[in-house]
């Protein structure tokens, strides 16, 4: 037997995710926690980060890094309220940096706060009903789900699959309360009666999806649950398992993986399935090896049958074979759009899902006053958008003057390219990036455009997502401009993958500059436009022309399979 | 020859050697190192029998002399006086008004008393005893006594010299006879304390037995000794703002190399800097007096352009009384005049610490010569640093921890002389004037199991890194326990990374902090005191020396008064015993304080 990683131990010894987080609050002299507890900190939807701008200044300072942390609160299903809305932008505002971030799992995050408003804040997030804990760490992190859908029937039903699935799954422990909001300590330990006392292997990420958009990139997800419809009825779920994005640089046993399909459940089957799916990866996924502990791995060694026949048994369900559906497109569908109800939905394009106030477009400021109309609902989506949604006619006129006062409504006119674009945080609060994102990926739009508008391409969809490493938040291995930041400067660029989220890239070019993806994307452009094939993607594209070679299985994805 | 061999034996009888012993006892490094060199002296000069010894064994009277200093000026004044007294023949005896008994003053016929000023007119620590005493219906009668009074002071302070003022008129009252009139130093004392000590001398009858000892017996240390008029030329080796970039202030830490100089310093001394006053500042001095900075002035006869005096040689930023006075003259400004006669010391006082040189200069126009502007001004003081370095964990090092004074005020930049040239215009290879000011009023315990309890917000926290560094490096056992305090965490945690080096490393046993401004309620180090209570007192009945350094006004008498409340609260006693318990621990030279 291999050794435990040692995050194992710290979760064994941590009396379900207490650990010494307290006392780590208390301590004055830093503004970090102790090692032990930024591991437990994620579990409680908290990630330690320092200003890495300022990180050599400060050393010569002779003062610790200038850390803060990362708060992500979890939205299932996207779905929050107006008042909910109100209390993050009041929570922002206060402790954090002031901006609010949307992010490609549907919560949100706070940037910048520092340990002394820590519990401040996350006292700020629980007034409103809302919570940080599993927004991170080795459990089922927020559950996601489309935030709109032709029918509002089905949407509706989707949405409280995914709201009865992530109550399911959220760990029992009383720490969190008694660590953030002061709660009574518990005089004995509480059961954790899914994760047991030492959680999952890894994280575990969750998500539901109604074709044909496939907007929560459900192969992208440990587990995923594809609604499907009959005659306007949810009749239940194609299951899939084993998707995810992480790897490391220059470990070919580390790789992206999209989903297998597990089998069709009916609706009420789809919380037994979810537990079983999740507690078999309790038992079986690798504790030795934190780069090999996903669901991914866990299959890829077992096989899809042995995982079948596991959660068939566990959970006590047949699986049956998985029902036909259709997926066009893993972006978000713009504009307004009317359900069968009548009621009105606006999705718009927040970018890098950044909410503040710059220039004209004062998209803080403006939330802020549709907020106060107390009408309808914010949904988050999974690319880091916003709908403003439940409106009747009249409250879309007054929505629709708003967007347009605060200039919200200015993205209508942003390029296909930018409206299909997402990118993680990186720099510079992300400990883990090797290279520039959030704060970068516009500039190279913005090129990227003029190289499109020159080649003829002036409105064409490409997805492009960048990500500062490899670990993947905003899945760039199925965009089909995929970038992975190597170093300062330079990304690894992937092609080929599926607009609709079905196809994984495939490494094209390795540690490039901006010159160099320039000048490696703007002859595809040309050659897209002159030979593409009718509602032929850029992806599909680059794979007939022999650009690129097709991935067809995570195990491929560096090179063909042995 | 035989001599020769048996001094390759231990060369001291069994009586002289324990004699040796007890005369070394107490010295530090740069008062042995100086030994050695008068000792080498007296063996080179071929009478080595002569001092000292001899002539004090028939001396009927002893001459005391008793000196109370905040910085080590005062007791480097009063040992160069004993050391000259014993030269000719007296019979002396030194010693701090800190170890001195005050009962014992009535049994005194002969003394001299080096006594400066604190702050706005409170005697030293060392003094403070003494002083209560002295000024108390318990102060016994002293007919049989002469004395004289040699005040220090800094005339930046309407209270100027007045410790020293109230010991010599105080001792007057009680019968006593003036050997001299009291001399009152300015920053700048050299001079003074040597024409004073001249008059002592002559103010003596000679002494019974005069001693045969020539100048030439004068050692000659081989150690080189740096002091006002021989400073080190030290090169500086970083300059490094220590503060964020967010922080409120500047502060800088400072490292200078001593290359082979061979200057020594233990933890708790201070350096003295000679600043170079700020370039524009002389250009604005020049400007409104709109005298050419190329006309020649005479300042201690040395004839120098006066851009050069006045960045070198005067004082053009803190305020004295006697460049009021000489400026009301100038100025012919009725208001200024009655200002600076001290009639209302309260508003005289708020001038001197809101205005600097400059602000008079304007606001009193006047017209004066070159030579008259320089003769006005007080001549440039050094400023003194705590070392915030030990030497044996910094070999070859001494580094500071500089706030850089500058703020805006009647719409014109004001800055310190100092702060400013270290921390902004003193480049890595340039030099710097340096010497060494001995504090033994500010030293470590002797015993290295001793725990130690250092209080020091702001800048006052460098002699603790220096205190920190040298337990560490002698591998002390006693535990350590710092206070410190800034306004915010984020940006004004000075040397940060280093106690949290040190507490992982164990050499900081506990470490405390209180920033003010990072809340809506201030905290400072003594509410942290007021915290941990508890635990302090039983540090201190553990055998704890505590040491305060920083702010003298508002931070040491708050921290005072905390500790106080401490031992009320925890030994169940009232504030009076929990003061004496506080004297006592002062007298035991357990509660040291460095403060400014």
């Amino acid at each position: 037997m291999s050794k435990l990683s040692d995050v194992e131990r710290i979760k064994t010894d941590s009396r379900h995710l207490r650990g010494s987080l307290s006392e780590s609050l208390e301590a004055a002299i830093t503004g970090a926690l102790a090692e032990d507890d930024t591991q437990l900190s994620k579990f409680h939807g908290i990630y330690q980060q320092d200003d890495r701008d300022l990180r050599a200044e400060r050393k010569r300072q002779k003062l610790e890094p200038a850390y803060s942390f990362m708060i992500r609160a979890r939205v299932p299903g996207g779905l929050c309220t107006p008042a909910q809305w109100l209390n993050m932008d009041r929570v922002a505002t206060e402790y954090a940096n002031g901006s609010i971030r949307l992010t490609t799992r549907q919560a949100f995050q706070l940037h910048g706060v520092i340990k002394r408003r820590l519990k401040a804040t996350v006292a700020g997030i629980n007034a409103a009903m809302m919570d940080t804990l599993a927004a991170c760490g080795d459990v089922n992190r927020n559950v996601m789900a489309p935030p709109l859908s032709s029918s509002n029937r089905v949407y509706a039903a989707v949405q409280q699959h995914a709201r009865e699935l992530s109550d399911h799954l959220t760990p029992a422990t009383g720490a969190y309360h008694e660590i953030w909001l002061d709660g009574e300590k518990l005089p004995t330990p509480e059961v954790e009666p899914i994760y047991g006392d030492t959680y999952l292997p890894r994280k575990f990420k969750t998500a539901f999806v109604i074709p044909p958009q496939n907007d929560t990139d459900i192969f992208a997800q440990d587990l995923g649950f594809i609604a499907i419809v009959e005659d306007d009825q949810l009749i239940g779920y194609n299951v899939t398992v084993g998707g995810g994005m992480g790897m490391s640089h220059g470990e070919p046993a580390t790789y992206p993986r999209l989903a297998d399909q597990l089998g069709f459940v009916s609706v009420e089957d789809h919380l037994k399935v979810g537990e079983a799916v999740v507690t078999t990866q309790r038992d079986y996924g690798d504790r030795t090896n934190r780069k090999h502990a996903r669901l991914k791995y866990t299959i890829d060694d077992r096989g899809i049958e042995w995982l079948r026949d596991e959660v068939a048994r566990r959970a006590g369900v047949e699986l049956q074979a998985p029902r036909p559906f259709e997926f066009v497109a893993n972006g978000d569908a713009y504009g307004w759009q009317q359900d069968e109800a009548g009621a009105w939905h606006y999705l718009f394009f927040v970018e890098n899902g950044r909410v503040s106030d710059v220039g004209e477009r004062r998209l803080l400021s403006g939330l802020r006053a549709i907020a106060k109309l107390d009408v309808g609902e914010f949904r988050l989506t999974p690319n880091q958008n916003l709908t403003i949604s439940n409106l009747s006619d009249a409250q879309k006129a007054t929505v629709s003057a708003l967007l347009a006062e605060y200039g919200i409504t200015n993205s209508d006119r942003a390029s296909a390219l930018r409206l299909n674009s997402m990118a993680c945080v990186a720099m510079p609060t992300c400990s883990l990036a090797m290279a520039e994102s959030e704060r970068y990926l516009p500039d190279l739009v913005s090129k990227l455009d003029a190289a499109m508008n020159a080649a003829g391409l002036d409105n064409e969809a490409i997805t492009i997502r960048m990500t500062g490493c490899p670990n993947g938040c905003a899945r760039p291995y199925i965009a089909e401009i995929g970038l992975v930041g190597k170093g300062p400067g330079t990304y690894n660029l992937y092609l080929g993958a599926g607009f609709a989220g079905d196809r994984l890239g495939c490494l094209y070019r390795e540690n490039i500059n901006e010159a160099e993806i320039l000048a490696a994307l703007t002859p595809l452009f040309e050659a897209y436009a002159a030979d593409r094939e009718p509602d032929e993607h850029f992806g599909r594209f680059c794979i007939r022309t022999g650009v690129i070679r097709e991935v067809t299985a995570g195990l491929n994805f560096h090179g063909a399979a042995a | 020859m035989s001599a020769t061999a048996s001094s390759l034996q231990f060369p001291l009888s069994h009586d002289q050697a324990r004699r040796v012993e007890d005369a070394f006892t107490g010295l530090d490094a740069s008062q042995l190192q100086w030994l050695s060199g008068y000792a080498a002296g007296l063996a080179a000069s071929g009478v080595a029998t002569a001092p000292a010894i001899a002539p004090q064994a028939d001396v009927g009277e002893t001459w005391t002399i008793l000196y109370g200093s905040q910085t080590g000026n005062g007791e480097g004044i009063a040992s160069r006086l004993a050391d000259d007294a014993r030269a000719r023949g007296y019979t002396v005896k030194l010693a701090s008004l800190a170890d001195y008994k005050p009962s014992a003053l009535k049994k005194e016929t002969l003394a001299s008393f080096i006594i400066s000023t604190h702050g706005e007119g409170d005697p030293p620590d060392d003094a403070e005893l003494v002083h209560e005493f002295l000024l108390s219906a318990k102060a016994p009668g002293l007919e049989k006594l002469r004395y004289n009074v040699l005040a220090l002071g800094d005339s930046s302070y309407v209270n100027f010299c007045q410790t020293g003022r109230e010991f010599d008129a105080r001792l007057a009252e009680l019968g006593g006879e003036r050997l001299t009139s009291i001399v009152e130093c300015d920053v700048d004392f050299q001079d003074a304390a040597g024409e004073w000590a001249e008059a002592t001398f002559n103010a003596l009858p000679e002494p019974a037995n005069v001693a045969s000892v020539g100048p030439q017996l004068r050692a000659v240390p081989d150690a080189p000794v740096f002091d006002r008029n021989t400073p080190l030329l030290a090169e500086v080796q970083t300059v490094q703002r220590i503060t964020g970039r967010d922080s409120s202030k500047s502060v800088y830490h400072v490292e200078l190399s001593l290359d082979d100089s061979g200057l020594l310093y233990a933890p708790g001394d201070s350096l003295a800097v000679m600043p170079v006053n700020p370039p524009a500042l002389v250009d604005e001095v020049l400007d409104v007096t709109g005298i050419d900075g190329d006309t020649t002035v005479d300042v201690d006869g040395q004839t120098i352009a006066l851009r050069e005096a006045l960045s070198t040689k005067l004082e053009i930023t803190a305020l004295s009384l006697p460049f009021l006075t000489a400026w009301a003259a100038h100025s012919n400004d009725a208001s200024l005049e009655a200002l600076a006669a001290g009639d209302n010391k309260e508003a005289l006082s708020d001038l001197i610490d809101s205005h600097q040189v400059i602000d008079i200069l304007h606001r009193f126009p006047a017209s004066v010569d070159g030579q008259s502007l320089a003769d006005s001004l007080r001549r440039l003081a050094p400023r003194s640093y705590s070392i915030a370095s030990s030497l044996t964990a910094n070999p070859d090092e001494v580094h500071l921890t500089v706030a850089e004074v500058a703020y805006e005020a009647f719409d014109r930049p004001h800055w310190g002389s100092a702060s400013t040239y270290l921390g902004r215009r003193l480049e890595e290879g340039d030099r710097v004037a340096v010497y060494v000011e001995t504090n033994n009023r500010f030293r470590l315990p002797d015993n290295p199991e001793a725990p130690i309890i250092m209080i020091g917000p702001g800048t006052g926290v460098a002699p603790f890194r220096a205190f920190v560094e040298e337990r560490a490096e002698q591998e002390a056992s006693g535990r350590n326990w710092l206070f410190f305090g800034e306004r915010n965490f984020d940006s004004d945690f000075l040397y940060q990374l280093e106690w949290l080096r040190h507490l992982k490393q164990g050499s900081l046993e506990r470490l405390d902090v209180a920033f003010s401004r990072d809340q809506a309620e201030k905290i400072y180090v003594q509410h942290r005191i007021r915290d941990n209570a508890a635990e302090l007192v039983r540090w201190i009945d553990d055998g704890a020396h505590v040491y305060v350094c920083g702010d003298a006004k508002h931070m040491a008498p708050d921290v005072h008064a905390a500790l106080r409340d401490a031992l009320v609260a925890q030994r169940g006693v009232d504030a009076d015993t929990a003061e004496q318990a506080l004297k006592d621990l002062r007298q035991q030279g357990r509660y040291q304080r460095d403060v400014y």
